[in-house]
This record gives C-alpha cells, structure tokens and sequence, in this order.
C-alpha cells in the first residue's frame, strides 16, 4: 500500500527547497503571526482617546480627571471649550471618549450634595465601549464610597457617574464588525484577484503573446484592473446590502460618499495587487504574499483589535496599511454619520497611499511587462 | 528565391544579448527577404528564441539591432508590432476560453473594428476550424492548438510571421498540413521566420540559419549549406552503403583511421571518408559492403560545425 511513498516524499522535499521564494514567504508567515498575537493581540484595552470638556475647572474637577488618567484605560488627549465640539470630537473619531464636568460640580460635592458628570461613550466599538463605561462607573461609585462620612450617612451616591452611547446603544457587535469586514473583504478580493489575474498570464505565457501585440501598458494595465474594481464595488455593495438587511445595520451616513472613499481606497489595493504581480512568479508566490499582506491587515487595522491599545511599533505598523484608514472611514460614515468635514484626514492618506502604490505599480509593471 | 535589392524584411545586425554575464546571443547578423520561409535551427538554449524576442520588440538588445520592413525593433516597437505575427514556442492562449472568444480577444487586441468578423470567417475557413468554433481552446488536440494559435496570429494580417518551433510535439499529419499552410502563406508575399529541430522542415526552407552556443555559425540554403567546404573537407567525401539487413559495424568504423561521422539512416549507412580509403577496402572490411559515392545530408551538415565549433572552443 505504502509503495512508492519515500520516492514521493523525496521528490517533494526538492521541490519545497529548489524555490527559495515561496519557502521564505512560508517561513516569514508564521513569525509574523507570531509576532502580531504575542504583541498586539491583546484584549486589554488601553489607551483610549478621551476628550475633556471641564466647565467646572475646580480643585475637584481636577482630582476626578486625575483620577480617571489613572486607570491608564483613558488617554486624556485634550480639553474642549463647548458641548457641540466635545460630541464632534467623537463623531469625527477623533476620539471615542468624552467626558463633560458641570458647573458647579466641586461647590455641590463642597456641600455634601450628589453631583453628576455625564461620560459620552462612541458605542460603536462594543469591546471598548463596555470597558469604558464600567471603568467611569466604578470609579463614581470609588469616589462616593471615600467621600461618605459616619457623619454624613447619604443614601444618594455623591459622584454620579451618567454614561450615555452615542451610536449603537445597545452595543451589538454586529454593527462593529459589519463595517470592518466590508473593509477587509474589498482589500482582499481587489488586490488578490488583481495580482491572480496578471501571474496567470504569466505562468500561461500569455503575458508574452500580449507583450507582442500593439495594446499599450497602460491599456494593459488598466484593462486588467478596471473589471477587478467593478467587482470589488459590487462585492462592497452586497455585503452592505445583507448587513442592513440581515444584521440591520443601518448606514447612519451617506451612502454616496462612503461609495467615493471606497474608490479611492481601492485604487491603493488594486495597486498592491499590481506591485504583488510584478514580485511573483507563481500563483501560489502571489497568494503568499497577498497573505503577508492581508495578516496585518485584519489584525491590526482596527477590525477585530482597538489601536489605540496597541505597542507603539505595531501602532505605526499599522499606520502603513490603507486598510487602517478605510476602516476609519467605514466606522466613521456607517455608525457615526461622520460626514466628508470629519473625515479629510483619512482620505488624505488614503488618496496619498493609493498614488503612491499606484506609481510604483506602473514603473514595476511597465519594466517586467516588455 | 532569388535574393533582390529590394529592402530585407527582417534584418539582424549584430544582435547581441546578455542576461547578467551569460551571453545568450552573440554578434547574429542576417537579412530574411519578403516572401521567403527562414528556417533558424540550433540546439535547445542556443539562443534562437531570443531572438526571435529581440526581432519582435519584446526585448532591448544588449548589442546591435533588429528590423522588421525596415523599421527599428526597438525605437519603432508599436510600428513592428502591427506589422508581425508570433506565435510563441509555448501554447500561449487562454485554454479557458472557446476557439471563437480566443480569436475575438485577439482581435480586439489589435483593434480591428469592424474588420473583425470577415478576418475571423476567413481565418477560420483558411484553417478549417469551423468545426471547434464552441470548444474550449485547452481541450483541443496539440495540432489543433497550433492551428488556433497561428489563426490568432494572422488575424492582423502580418507581413511577417515568426514561428518559433510551431510543430514541435505534433503529429506527422499536422505537421504536413501546418506546412502545407506555411507555403500558402508565403505565396501571398507574407515572410516566414520558423525555428525547428526537424531536418525534414529545415530542407522545406528556402534559406536557413544555424545558430550553436549563441553564434550564428551557417547562412545560406540547404543545397549551399551541402557544399560548404567545411562540411566536406577537400580531401574527402562521402560515401553510402545498403545494409539489407546485415549489421553496420559501428565501432570499427569509428576506431577506423580516416573515417569520420558515420551514421545510419533506415538501411542506409552514410560517412566521411578520408580521400586516401579506398571504397571498396573499406567495404571488405565493413564484412562485405558496397559503398559508393553519395552527398552529405543537412543533419552532416550540422553536426559536423557542431562539432567543428566544438573542437574550436576546446582549443581556445
Ligand atoms: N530572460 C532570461 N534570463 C536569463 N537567461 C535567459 C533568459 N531567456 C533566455 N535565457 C537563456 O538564454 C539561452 C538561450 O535561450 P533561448 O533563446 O530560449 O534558446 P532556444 O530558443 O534556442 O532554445 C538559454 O541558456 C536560456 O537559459
Ligand atoms: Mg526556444
């Protein structure tokens, strides 16, 4: 039964070691999986950007902030001046956090009167929006706990902590997840069917037989990611479909404009997937790199992990890929009815990215095609 | 054909190709005249492909150039690319896609227009491939894609055709009537460029090439190529005997002074004999052989500047 099989395992350690390439890929793949679960993967939530609008500006106030810096849960980037900005501030996703002190607050807790401090939480992301709340209200109920005299037995708690979600109250984590996977599921099919359809060319040697022809690069090129980017666009369009109809996640913004950012997003995939197809021989090369790709791109974009509790070398890692800032611009138009006024940051390094790679596509593809 | 003033098809001057330090083509210089079918012939890697490749446009000479009508290969790409067809040495169409969408994406490729349809009824008529119209290109048969491939090629109407090893890994049939096509071809004024390993095709040309370790090392046709004196040496000649049936004596043969390169063809044995062995000797000793005077073959002709080349490299 077994006759034969030494023969065959022989002759397929050969061919395992005679390409160097793909045996590279194949070892780098598991060290960067190891690297991104050790470091980044980590379901403790830091560092979450918080913003303060302080009306009270008292000695008290000012213990209390203290106090939630200490937890080490709240990254208290900065003050705002009205309760409009410190709302925009979460819209724009700038911060998901917000924390708003009365007037009035340290007098009320001078004279042994509950006070309260409304705590603004983005509920889109149900992982730190739960952290969050749970973490402000425990350290209310810390406060009033310490600051109950035998004296002054009070049945009301004294720091009264009140959150309120902004988007996604009842923190389904559907509707943090749908938008994230749009994100990922258009980075994925746009740029490995690109780079698939361009090194089945080559490996079939029609690449070759076009080369001879009088079609232009730039036909060629165009022509070969054009019906990837209708696909993408379709694939997006579905996918959007069944979460507001299956999971009932609604887009809170508008859908034209996450149609547009979408685009210019796909453009930098599509151009990924050119500069894979230029870099690989085989297929089986473009797909391993593509995975090389796509790792990082699911884990660390925001999609499953927040980056803001993320080591400061994988946050900057992070900060590479185009799926990052589209996940941005998912979340931002869907859940939180971002409009194009909060979400210029994003779309700034997205057009950059995608010319960018799109330039490089072209040199690359312009000298290996001819 | 007779060779005119006329301006060459295809030009080769000094083409010269290096990949890194391997030179994979050195100094080839040759004119191929409208009309005429070149054979280029030379062992597996010894280049021809490549340049076929440089000719075409599809790569930049390292050294010397190419032109097709008497454009450059290199500066007037797009130019030489309308005027050519290629048909790779690898089967290079979509085996996914019917014979028909082949044929409608090449021409598409080359921007027919409205001449698409009458170009794709007459190649389709001129290589019967009516039939096949609706099957899968990957599963036709090895003659079969050859033809498909060569319909894609001359949909644009090419003056020039390169062909490189179009019938190799076919059979004989296909290939008679892949020739047989070939000269039709050439009889409506298109110039042919094929590579090949057969003797039998390379005596269908009417000039041929040879090219070993990436010099080009003969020019001319076959019954020029016979007589070159390199081939059959002043003071020899060739001589043949019929075995009917009796064994050749191969190893005396070769241990045998003055006697070079013998080789057996069906019943026929065929060798270079130096002037000063005297036929009929050499038949007494061969066990009774009736040798007589006989002309070398193409296949003398190549191996013995193979052979020749070789010994040169050796001293040098
Ligand atoms: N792109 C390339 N890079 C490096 N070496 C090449 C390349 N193309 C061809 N060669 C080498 O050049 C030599 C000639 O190849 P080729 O022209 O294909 O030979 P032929 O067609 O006569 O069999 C071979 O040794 C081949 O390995
Ligand atoms: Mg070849």
């Amino acid at each position: 039964m077994m006759r034969g099989m030494s023969g065959i395992i022989y002759k397929e350690f050969i061919q395992i070691t005679r390409n160097p390439a793909t045996l590279v890929i194949m070892l780098l793949i598991p060290i960067v999986q190891l690297i991104i679960f050790g470091y980044a993967i980590d379901t403790e939530v830091r560092n979450v950007r918080t913003v303060v609008l302080d009306l009270d500006n008292s000695h008290e106030s000012r213990e209390f902030l203290n106090r939630f810096r200490a937890t080490g849960l709240y990254d208290l980037m900065g003050q705002v001046t009205s309760d409009t900005a410190l709302e925009a501030e979460i819209v724009s996703g700038r911060a998901s956090v917000g924390i708003m002190i009365p007037a009035g607050y340290g007098r009320e807790l001078a004279g042994g009167r509950p006070a309260q401090i409304l705590v603004l939480i983005d509920g889109s992301n149900n992982t730190i929006a739960s952290q969050t709340m749970s973490t402000a209200q425990t350290l209310g109920i810390r406060m009033s706990i310490e600051r109950v005299s035998p004296r002054r037995l009070s049945q009301a708690q004294l720091v009264d902590v009140r959150t309120r979600f902004l988007f996604n109250p009842d923190l389904r984590s559907a509707a943090f997840f749908v938008p994230g996977l749009v994100g990922v599921i258009l980075f994925l099919v746009t740029m490995l069917l690109t780079s698939f359809a361009i090194v089945r060319e080559k490996e079939l040697g029609t690449m070759e037989q076009l080369a001879v022809s009088p079609v232009s690069r730039g036909g060629l090129m165009l022509g070969k990611i054009l019906p990837y980017l209708l696909l993408g666009m379709i694939q997006m369009n579905v996918v959007l479909f069944f979460a507001q109809f299956v999971f009932n996640v609604d887009i809170a913004g508008s859908l034209p404009l996450l149609e547009g950012l979408a685009l210019i997003f796909v453009f930098s995939s599509l151009g990924l997937g050119l500069i894979i197809s230029t870099v690989a021989k085989t297929q089986l090369q473009a797909m391993l790199i593509s995975f090389m790709i796509l790792l990082p791109s699911i884990l660390l974009s925001g999609f499953i992990f927040p980056r803001e509790s993320m080591p400061l070398p994988i946050y900057w890692i992070s900060a590479l890929l185009p799926v990052t800032y589209f996940e941005e611009i998912l979340r931002g138009i869907m859940l939180r009815g971002a409009g194009m006024e909060a979400l210029w940051d994003e779309t700034a390094v997205l057009t950059g990215m995608g010319l960018l790679l799109l330039a490089i596509a072209t040199f690359r593809f312009r000298k290996t095609v001819g | 054909m007779a060779r005119t003033a006329e301006e060459p098809a295809i030009q080769a001057e000094a083409l010269t190709m290096r990949f890194g330090n391997f030179t994979a083509v050195q100094d080839v210089s040759f004119d191929v005249a409208k009309g005429e079918i070149f054979g280029f012939l030379g062992p597996n890697g010894s280049g021809k492909s490549t340049v076929i490749r440089m000719l075409c446009g599809l790569l930049r000479p390292s050294g010397g150039h190419g032109s097709i009508l008497g454009r450059d290969s290199t500066r007037e790409a797009e130019a030489v690319k309308r005027s050519i067809g290629y048909m790779s040495q690898k089967f290079s169409l979509y085996p996914d896609l019917t014979v028909h969408e082949n044929l409608s994406f090449y021409g598409r490729i080359y921007g027919l227009g409205p001449k698409l349809q009458p170009r794709m009824d007459a190649v389709v008529e001129q290589l019967h491939l009516a039939p096949y119209l609706r099957r899968s290109a990957g599963a036709l048969s090895g003659g079969w894609k050859q033809r498909l491939a060569l319909a894609c090629a001359l949909l644009h109407e090419p003056r020039v055709m390169f062909l490189d090893e179009p019938t190799a890994g076919i059979d004989p049939v296909a290939r008679r009537e892949l020739w047989d096509f070939l000269y039709e071809l050439a009889g409506r004024g298109v110039t042919l460029f094929v590579t090949t390993h057969y003797m039998d095709e390379a005596e269908r040309c009417n000039r041929l090439g040879y090219i070993y370790l990436s010099r080009l090392l003969l020019l001319g046709n076959p019954d020029e190529l016979k007589g070159d004196p390199r081939v059959t040496p002043s003071a020899a000649r060739w001589l043949e005997a019929g075995l009917d049936g009796s064994e050749a004596p191969m190893e005396r043969l070769s241990a045998m002074p003055g006697v070079e390169d013998a080789t057996i063809f069906g019943n026929t044995l065929h060798l270079l004999a130096d002037n000063s062995v005297d036929a009929a000797e050499l038949g007494r000793l061969c066990g009774g052989l009736d040798f007589r005077e006989g002309a070398p073959t193409l296949e003398d002709v190549f191996v013995r500047l193979t052979r020749l080349a070789e010994r040169e490299q050796r001293t040098s």
